[in-house]
């Protein structure tokens, strides 16, 4: 069947803010869905909340709307546009719940609104436990033994029945939130109610756990003309009882003979028919290793994190296929976008072995627990393509971007044999790295196949890797040796280490031998047929098939590599614009980049797309092949800052900005002497090595102080200290300091903090805004909530701004894109950064002031001046339009993390509240960031430490004059009841107490700021606040840890509860009339 | 170093880890990413030298249950990275070991896809393969070599043999004709509850009609089809007597000897990704696929339909001539390696035989049949 016809226009669901277990990978996809219904002349309206996305910019969507995802949005916004179809689908699990509740809403009948692609009906049988265990009863599919209950008596029969270890999932949740395996009763009672109470609707699946299996994924599509094909499967190379976006992964599967392969083929087919799902759907297995004994653990009824992973392992793209087929398309009607011949009707052949690693925020919070279960904690991964298994492995190791590139790590050497094993056994981020120094130590593959469960195949080709580096430390470097190292995926600068040369002897033989890297071709179908995809792996020893076009200049951006904490998908956003505008100045954009989740690594996003570790020898290869007339390094945040350096120090033209001018950026003390020369104010500070240097460091400086160290040690993040006790404790706490990595000490002003993002050219500047943060300074930038236009800066300050910016964008001759962080206090600006290269933000200020900012600024770095752009010049003037950042955390997902606001940056995404009027704005960030204003108005807890004390009776005056009954520890209650407001005192956190009132959700919300910052040591009354904190978390109680924060809250309570009418509109509608400055 | 030259003076070198020797055969690449044990011992690639695109092979080793015959039919073996340590409960023997035991020269280190591009540009071609130097008297030989004729002939049985079904209901009595056949094709029928009788390929028509078989299947096997001189005349006397059924080779005759021409394809179709499409039905699957010769569409007789074709390329896959009772396939339907969805077709024509056999009916029209001829 052709195109259903009468499908003029859609809405399409975005995913929200970035959390961990959904990240960037539905931003690719929603772009490729949108395009893939504009081609068709289908009319696009997107909605999506979050302002970092490729998908919320005008050119991907006829009308975006940056609004909440909620039901009243959607009702509202339905009625305005009145499309005709709904694609939930490729808005992740998001989406997925969008729909079905706008649905048992009665919403889409009401307007008339088709939900395309799987049906309610599919999407609830898949998903809702008991109906899914049904149907595979129904049609003789294994599952394991399990029961859906919704309470824990239940669970407990089911247990005593069964016996431990069980696994426990909760039902509708994103990464598996909430669940684990319960292997003593304890344990079980903990995970049943954080699992009943993270599932929407209260329930969890409780199952026999099958531990130790092989776990297996197959990403397959279905359309309505029921064929059904498998794009892919993947195999863990971790055993079952590890969530996958947690596992180490490989495509295809390695270790299945042509049978098993085939029986979970059908199986999967067969599920996929059965539930009658249209798009792509991706089934995950647990396979015996003794016998063909398989049970099918999950399927998700749409495209994912696996779905995005499969489409950059295979180079099928699974969403744009998956949209097709939503709007009527049977698959053999698609063609093929490789091969330009064929038809979408067909199964990749990959003629390579794909790497998967998640990168997880471990190396941030060190306190954090790294054990792996089935609740996901990764916040991005990386991919890497190699010839053989060990070339691919190890480039995805190199891909992490870790301080080290090898398998054998040196904190391992230290442990006996015996500790050894015993670590073996513990399943955390770090197990492959101790199976390599357990290899080293030739403890035996059967034996750690024994202790890891990891299926010896791959056990093997660790230790061919590992056995090999043993072969470079004693064998002379031949030319056949480093060829055999270069083909196996070592790095010079490992081959330089292992052999004990110097880097610059390898590449002198490098030079002599004329080893070179060769570039292959993703083409989906193994060489059969000519393919015309610009996507390259680089391999060695082997022949180079990338033709380099020599008619054209080519210009390589530098990606931003897997998503972290502090390096998200704002970086893809700027990559993608840079290659776009590269394309439109005339040259060929080459990107580079190792991250599967993105859209920058989508074939047809640049001209040639390379997927390659962001490591200096691997960027080397591409240019060297390619020779750019330049590299951008703006656009892919630190990544790709840090690799500024190596490539000019190797002879590469940096374009734009200048490499010295990013050194002077981004050295303290070059930095300092530019301010000074400049006249412009900067706290002041010093770098300290001892501890007499650091008390006379705060005598000069005075309190409060903002240290942190130089080199960044196991996370060890920085702090504001108030007094010389609190600086001492930081100085003591086990933190290792030397001549080489001082303690950093500055004065903390505790002022407003504002950001602007500018353009320049060298001589002019464009700045499309200014924001301000609601939370006063010492709160890092991405954790603020931050208001555009500035809402209470004075016109003088703003001209004050204006002129720094002048200054320093003149001074550092920059050309492209810029970002500066002022604290104001009493009218005086001083600067605290100065980033010579794309921002968080600039994604937001484009859209919101409808000013590109990376294209402007590409346009700087190649030569054109603003002047010629047409977009003015100094301040651009404000629209209609005001905004608020709202940050969005995953502690639900990371155990033992605190959850308080520092300047150590925790949130992994961030929405945005748009509007005309500040507080609705307010209102619509704090909705869209997933608080509600309770109807019920039950307790407030109250606990301040004694720098937020002071001047706090007002919040606690609002929300106890909007019905809410204050409660308070004992400080805070005394510091109240001097200031005239009755609250009810509770004893010094008494832990027990409270929990009980969360549980009962008798405590509405908790506002409590930290005695000390962020990570220190958690000791005395410090260590029950954080206590307090994280068990707010795991009740979902909200807890603001800012008193800003709070008042914020406040004000959009009180605004809500007078104007609960809301009304949304499309972005570019808010910006329509222009208000000078 | 072990060698491989190709026809158009190409060498690739790589590390032998077969047998110690030389061997002869025509290059082709096969896609599958798993199922090695199958595609070597399936007898289709007799004389041919298979390259395996996908690049890691030997991971689980040989096991007992996964053999296509008792031969390794190919006559080399082509790869990228030989996994030296194979890691499955069934594994009995390392494919290594396995290759030098079947006198199997075999290569791995070579960069299989320059290789595959090769092919696919080129076309095939014969090639030489050695575990050591190739010497001028290779080059000489190479450039003599071509493949034997009939070779489905050589690698038939050679007398017949009676395989009963152990299924109940075993009242289907069939007559393989067998041109190099696939275990999982006798192993799907007698599935099905069939009583089989094997024939060698050069069987007379004579002697399969003396008994009384409920239909007769021409099986897979290597070679020009056009070749098959004395098996394509014992089909043409089989026409119209006996419901007659074919896969791949067997396919391929049966066109043959209804008066359609075959002809090579310019590097063949080998690999578990084929997608077809059902004529009738206008279902997709995908198909495991071995084949280098392919039947002109547009030489079926006017009895004859397309019945399913391949969307990569538009070539003919199967056909039906209801009114002689001939169905054919040029795909596998018994997969092995490969995707199981096409393996319905082998419950389709045992249903459709014991239909037959209930209406006692041999001849005539008895499926209505839609679509028209897939003309390229």
């Amino acid at each position: 069947m052709p195109k259903n016809n009468d499908i003029k226009k859609v809405l399409v669901i975005g995913s929200g803010p970035i959390v961990i277990g959904q990240a960037a990978e539905f931003d690719y996809a929603g772009v490729q869905a949108c395009r893939a219904l504009r081609e068709e002349g289908i009319q696009v309206v997107l909605v999506n909340s979050n302002p970092a996305t490729i998908m919320t910019d005008e050119n991907i969507a006829d009308k975006v709307y940056i609004e909440p995802l909620t039901i009243e949005a959607f009702d509202y916004i339905i009625n305005r546009e009145r499309p005709d179809g709904l694609l939930a689908g490729l808005g992740g699990q998001t989406g997925l719940n969008l729909a079905v509740e706008l649905h048992n809403a009665g919403i889409l009948d009401k307007y008339g609104v088709k939900l395309l692609g799987t049906t309610i009906e599919s999407i609830q049988k898949a998903e809702d436990r008991e109906l899914f265990k049904e149907l595979m009863i129904e049609i003789g599919e294994p599952i394991p033994e399990s029961i859906t209950v919704s309470n824990l008596e239940d669970a407990q029969k089911f247990a005593d029945k069964i016996g431990f270890p069980l696994i426990i999932r909760p039902a509708f949740t994103l990464g598996g939130s909430g669940g684990g395996i319960a292997s003593n009763q304890q344990e079980f009672e903990e995970i049943v109610h954080s699992g009943l109470l993270r599932s929407p609707i209260s329930q969890i699946l409780v199952e026999r756990s099958i531990a130790g299996f092989k776990e297996v994924e197959y990403e397959v599509m279905r359309d309505a003309n029921d064929t059904a094909i498998a794009i892919c499967n993947m195999e863990n190379i971790d055993p079952i009882g590890i969530h996958t976006g947690d596992s180490f992964v490989v495509a295809p599967s390695q270790t299945l003979t042509n049978k098993e392969y085939q029986m979970l083929r059908s199986s999967a087919l067969k599920i996929i028919r059965a539930l009658k799902i249209e798009g792509g759907c991706n089934v995950q297995y647990a396979l015996d290793t003794a016998s063909n004994q398989y049970y099918v653990i999950e399927v998700n009824p749409r495209v994912s994190r696996s779905s995005a992973l499969a489409s950059k392992a295979t180079g099928y793209p699974i969403a744009k296929v998956t949209t097709k087929i939503a709007i009527g398309y049977h698959l053999h009607e698609i063609p093929n976008s490789i091969t330009h011949k064929t038809v979408a009707a067909f199964e990749p052949a990959l003629d390579y072995v794909v790497t998967k690693i998640p990168k997880w925020p471990f190396d941030k919070f060190d306190q954090g627990d790294r054990l792996l279960g089935t609740k996901m904690k990764a916040t991005g991964e990386v991919m890497a393509i190699g010839r053989t298994f060990e070339s691919s492995f190890k480039k995805a190791i190199t891909s992490i971007e870790d301080k080290n590139t090898g398998l054998v790590r040196r904190q391992y050497t230290a442990f006996s044999d015996e500790e050894l094993k015993a670590l073996l056994s513990v399943q955390d981020d770090r197990r492959i790295f101790r199976v390599a120094e357990a290899l080293t130590r030739r403890i035996s593959v059967d034996e750690i196949n024994h202790i890891t469960k990891i299926d010896k195949w791959f056990i093997n080709k660790i230790k061919n890797l590992v056995d090999f580096e043993q072969r470079l430390k004693e064998k002379n470097l031949t030319p056949e040796l480093y060829l055999e190292a270069k083909e196996k995926g070592f790095l010079d600068t490992e081959i330089a280490v292992f052999t004990r040369h110097r880097l610059a002897d390898i590449e002198a033989l490098k030079k002599e031998t004329g080893v070179k890297a060769a570039f292959k071709i993703v083409d989906t179908c193994a060489a059969e047929f000519k393919a015309y995809t610009p996507y390259y792996y680089s391999t060695y020893n082997e022949f180079d098939e990338n033709t380099v076009d020599n008619s054209k200049e080519s210009i390589l951006i530098l990606g931003s590599g897997p998503i972290r904490i502090g390096q998200g998908i704002e970086f893809d956003y700027c990559s993608v614009h840079a290659a776009w505008s590269v394309r439109n100045n005339g040259y060929q954009s080459l990107i580079v980049n190792s991250n599967p989740e993105t859209l920058s690594t989508d074939f047809d996003v640049a001209d040639k797309l390379y997927f390659e570790p962001m490591n200096i020898e691997n960027i080397m290869n591409i240019i060297d092949e390619e020779k750019p007339k330049g590299v951008m390094v703006q656009f892919g945040g630190q990544t790709a800052i840090n690799l500024a350096d190596k490539l000019y120090e190797r002879g590469v033209n940096i374009l734009g900005t200048s490499i010295d001018a990013i050194r002077k950026a981004e050295d303290r003390k070059q930095f300092e002497a530019l301010l000074k020369e400049l006249g412009i104010p900067q706290p002041q500070g010093r770098a300290v090595r001892k501890q007499e240097e650091a008390i006379e460091a705060y005598k000069e400086l005075g309190f409060p102080l903002l240290v942190r160290p130089s080199y960044v040690i196991g996370g060890r993040g920085m702090q504001v200290v108030y007094n010389e006790e609190e600086l001492l404790t930081y100085f003591n706490s086990a933190l290792k300091f030397s001549d080489e990595h001082p303690v950093l000490i500055d004065q903390y002003i505790e002022g407003k903090e504002v950001e602007l993002d500018a353009i320049s050219d060298g001589e002019d500047i464009l700045i499309p805004g200014i924001t301000e943060h609601i939370e006063r300074a010492g709160i890092h930038s991405g954790d603020s909530m931050a208001i555009y236009p500035t809402q209470k800066v004075k016109p003088e300050v703003i001209q004050k701004l204006i002129e720094h910016t002048e200054k320093l964008a003149k001074a550092l001759k920059i050309k492209g894109v810029m970002n500066i962080q002022f604290v104001l206090k009493d009218d005086i600006a001083y600067v605290i950064e100065v980033n010579p290269r794309a921002s968080r933000t600039m994604p937001i200020m484009s859209k919101v002031t409808g000013i590109p900012m990376i294209e402007i600024g590409v346009n700087a770095a190649l030569g054109k001046t603003l002047k010629e752009q047409g977009y003015g010049t100094g301040l651009a003037p404000t629209t209609d339009l005001v905004c608020v950042k709202v940050p969005v955390f995953s502690f639900q997902k990371l155990n033992r993390i605190d959850p308080a606001l520092a300047p150590e940056m925790k949130s992994t995404g961030e929405v945005l509240g748009v509007d005309r009027v500040y507080e609705k704005a307010l209102v619509k960030g704090f909705l869209a960031a997933g608080y509600s204003f309770p109807e019920r108005r039950g307790d407030v807890m109250l606990s301040l430490n004694d720098h937020t004390k002071t001047g706090c009776e007002d919040i606690a005056a609002g929300f106890a004059e909007l019905g809410f009954r204050i409660v308070a520890t004992t400080g805070t209650h005394k510091y109240l009841k001097s200031k005239g407001i009755q609250s009810k005192e509770i004893a010094n956190f008494d832990i027990e107490k409270m929990q009980a009132h969360m549980k009962k959700g008798q405590l509405c919300f908790v506002i409590n700021t930290p005695t000390t910052n962020g990570n220190s040591a958690r000791i005395g009354s410090e260590n029950r606040g954080f206590l307090i904190r994280t068990i707010a978390e795991m009740y979902s109680t909200p807890c603001f840890t800012s008193v800003d924060t709070a008042r914020a809250y406040l004000k959009a309570m009180k605004y809500h509860i007078q104007h609960p009418e809301m009304t949304y509109e499309g972005i570019s509608e808010y910006k329509k009339s222009k208000v000078c400055v | 170093m072990a060698k491989l030259l190709l026809d158009n003076g190409e060498i690739f070198e790589g590390k032998s880890i077969g047998y110690e020797g030389t061997a002869f055969g025509e290059i082709c690449f096969n896609t599958s990413m798993t199922g090695y044990q199958e595609i070597l011992t399936d007898p289709s690639y007799a004389e041919q030298v298979i390259v395996m695109t996908y690049p890691e092979i030997g991971n689980y080793g040989i096991n007992k249950d996964d053999f296509e015959s008792s031969k390794v039919h190919a006559t080399g073996f082509v790869i990228k990275n030989y996994c030296e340590k194979e890691s499955h409960y069934l594994s009995s023997i390392k494919l290594n070991e396995y290759l030098k035991q079947k006198k199997v020269v075999a290569i791995s280190g070579v960069d299989t896809r320059k290789l595959t591009t090769i092919i696919r540009e080129t076309g095939a071609m014969n090639c030489l393969i050695t575990s050591g130097e190739i010497t001028d008297e290779h080059r000489n030989e190479l450039k003599n070599y071509s493949m034997d004729k009939d070779i489905a002939q050589i690698v038939s049985r050679k007398s017949k043999e009676i395989i009963k079904s152990k299924a109940k209901n075993k009242k289907i009595k069939i007559a393989v004709i067998d041109c190099g056949i696939k275990k999982s094709i006798l192993d799907n029928l007698i599935k099905q509850g069939c009583t089989l009788t094997v024939y060698p390929a050069d069987v007379s028509a004579k002697e399969i009609l003396k008994e009384k078989f409920n239909a007769v299947l021409i099986s897979n096997g290597p070679g020009d089809p056009a070749d098959a001189v004395k098996t394509i005349q014992t089909v043409k006397e089989l026409i119209g007597k006996i419901p007659l059924y074919g896969i791949c080779l067997g396919y391929q005759i049966l066109s043959i000897a209804l008066g359609a021409k075959t002809y090579k394809l310019k590097y063949g179709h080998r690999g578990g990704n084929h997608p077809v499409i059902n004529r009738l039905t206008n279902k997709v699957m995908m198909t495991s696929q071995n084949h280098g010769y392919a039947v002109d569409v547009d030489t079926l007789p006017a009895n004859a339909s397309a019945t399913y074709v391949n969307l990569n390329d538009g070539t003919l896959e199967g056909f039906i001539c209801p009114e002689l009772q001939i169905e054919a396939v040029q795909f596998h339907p018994e997969a092995s390696p490969g995707p199981y969805d096409a393996c319905e077709i082998f419950d389709e024509w045992v249903a459709q035989i014991k239909q037959d056999r209930q209406d006692k009916k041999f001849f005539g029209l008895i499926k209505k049949i839609g679509g028209k001829n897939a003309k390229k």
